[in-house]
């Protein structure tokens, strides 16, 4: 039973069990060496090597580095630019895919697009565009100076950063999986009195909750770990502008490796954490759809 | 255009708040480049884009984009396959593991696969002796760009081997086809677009890469500086409006792409959706 319940859940079985659509054995584990030798030299080995430097002068090196001030101060503002760009772009998300998967307007097409638009800019362009803005020589460079605001080289402009980096992650997670859903449930609840939050929050929400969860867990992924963008925009000032990506490159080229590596290996453990409730969220999810399709066709 | 009364409400407030968001923070900043580069007069501007150094850096950029796209989209397309269709231990670890580059900051993978590559490092220890030199090499350029864009290749080809339909498989084979001759003859038409989608995906992504690249590039002007990289230096120096032109060669480049890509998916969508 067990053993029956575990071949159906893989679906490769469908094609592995048939001679029309399987290949000889010796291709097939040809082509799984290959591609798994592959997986291991590009992915596996750098995942371990984080780990492996992080530990080469052992444990006590590694903890000592990241209780030292400025990694502390780095991990402080990570958490603050994730913990503003992540809320900001979790409402901007829900609202974007609220109005293209809800309703019918002209250029929804080219919206959507618009949106797409930050994940195909360079993230050094992204960090420029801030600096041509707001920094010293840009557009409202001088009037941030006479009003002493620093936005450049400082916690706004790192923030800022983010924002655009992360802009899409909610939103393309979201309108796909709201549009596929379409809209006679929430109509039906306004139809029967509900207003719009109510039917929101309960109609709306739980049926996007893992979606949501998804955008949410990638948006915060890329959030803590935006390099390039952050690197324009920051000033790499010890312990006031750096994030943990910063400070992971300045100690690598001051040749602290160990200490560099220590610092990486928190957000390598970010990287597995986000993968593992990622493929959790997916199991979820996919259930959740195999059990309605199943529903439906009983 | 027929309209129907909307029963919905909040079509206004939603689509304002992500105007205003999407002008704000996207379309405004993206139109700075814009407007800062035209300050300069076209032979200008193209004495500072055309110029030796930035110009190496292009074809730096895009040859080991290309070189790093067609890699992922071979061990992508074989990853995928093997995924789709085999069952072997470790899958479902390997299936969430696909998607590291996407997660790991781009600075961690830098300096791990530099520590990898270095002469002292765990691959590149056995790559000395074969006087293949990888770190701090145009070569390293093209390992990192691989790493960053082996997710969009698995990823877009996975969904549509996954729908594949058997039947056309099974005709073929009753008429007495050869699993190769199947595969690329009925298998691999209809992967192509979402093959060629992944490419240009992992290829656009890998041409704005910074991150993962400059600890493994080495830097050296004119052999192994890419792109993004001169718009840091001229910032460097101060000189905003060459960093500017850059930047807008680049943002152009995105454009294009993005255009081709739109009309790859579309076509992707169209073939599928035909074949099902």
């Amino acid at each position: 039973m067990a053993s029956t319940r575990q071949i159906s859940a893989d679906p490769s079985a469908r094609f592995e069990t048939h001679a029309a659509t399987r290949e000889a054995p010796w291709v097939k584990w040809t082509l799984i060496v290959l591609a798994l030798s592959f997986f291991a030299l590009f992915l596996l080995m750098p995942l371990a090597a984080v780990f492996a430097e992080a530990l080469r002068k052992g444990w006590s090196t590694y903890f000592a580095a990241l209780v030292e001030p400025d990694a502390l101060a780095a991990i402080r503002l990570t958490l603050i630019a994730a913990g503003i760009a992540v809320p900001l772009n979790l409402i901007f998300g829900v609202a974007a895919a609220w109005a293209i998967a809800k309703f019918t307007f002209r250029g929804k097409h080219f919206l959507i697009t618009l949106i797409d638009l930050p994940f195909s800019v360079s993230p050094v362009v992204a960090g420029l565009v801030f600096v041509l803005m707001f920094g010293a020589h840009g557009w409202f460079g001088p009037w941030l100076g006479e009003n002493d605001i620093k936005i450049i080289f400082a916690v706004p402009g790192i923030v800022l950063a983010t924002v655009f980096v992360t802009f899409p992650f909610v939103a393309r997670e979201l309108i796909p999986l709201m549009q596929a859903q379409g809209r006679e449930e929430e109509e039906a609840a306004i139809v029967l009195g509900a207003n719009g939050w109510r039917t929101f929050w309960h109609v709306t929400l739980p049926n996007i909750r893992w979606g949501l969860l998804y955008g949410i867990i990638l948006c915060n992924a890329r959030a803590m770990g935006e390099f390039g963008a952050v690197s324009v925009v920051s000033g790499h000032i010890r312990g006031e502008t750096n994030t943990m990506p910063l400070q992971v490159e300045i100690l690598y080229n001051e040749y602290q490796f160990a200490a560099a590596f220590a610092v990486a290996s928190l957000l390598a453990l970010l990287a597995l954490a986000t993968l593992g409730v990622k493929a959790w969220v997916e199991r979820r999810a996919g259930g959740a759809r195999r059990a309605a399709r199943d529903g439906a066709s009983s | 255009m027929a309209r129907t009364t909307r029963v919905l409400p909040g079509f206004g407030l939603a689509l304002g708040l992500t105007l205003t968001w999407l002008s704000l923070i996207v379309l405004l900043p993206l139109a700075s480049v814009f407007l800062k580069a035209s300050s300069l007069s076209l032979p200008e501007f193209w004495s500072v884009v055309s110029a030796p150094r930035v110009a190496a850096s292009y074809r730096l950029s895009f040859g080991m984009s290309f070189a790093a796209a067609s890699i992922n989209a071979v061990f992508g397309l074989m990853l995928a396959w093997c995924l789709v269709r085999y069952r072997f231990p470790g899958k479902r670890v390997v299936d969430a593991l696909v998607d590291l580059p996407f997660a790991l900051p781009t600075a961690v993978a830098g300096i791990s696969l530099t520590a990898l590559y270095a002469k002292n490092g765990w691959i590149g220890q056995y790559l000395e002796p074969l006087g293949i030199q990888i770190a701090f090499k145009p070569l390293g350029v093209m390992v990192a760009l691989v790493f960053i864009g082996l997710p969009f290749v698995v990823r877009t080809v996975q969904p549509v081997l996954e729908d594949l339909d058997t039947e056309h498989e099974e005709a073929a084979a009753s008429l007495g086809a050869g699993r190769w001759q199947t595969f690329r003859h009925i298998i691999l038409p209809v992967l192509l677009p979402a093959l060629l989608t992944g490419f240009a995906l992992a290829f656009a992504r890998a041409v704005g890469e910074y991150g993962s690249v400059i600890f493994i590039a080495g830097n050296i002007p004119m052999v192994s500086e890419i792109t993004p990289l001169m718009i840091i230096t001229k910032l460097e120096q101060y000189d905003y409006v060459g960093a500017t032109a850059v930047a807008e060669v680049m943002l152009l480049i995105s454009f294009a792409l993005l255009f081709v890509i739109n009309g790859l998916q579309a076509w992707a969508a169209k073939r599928t959706g035909r074949d099902r």
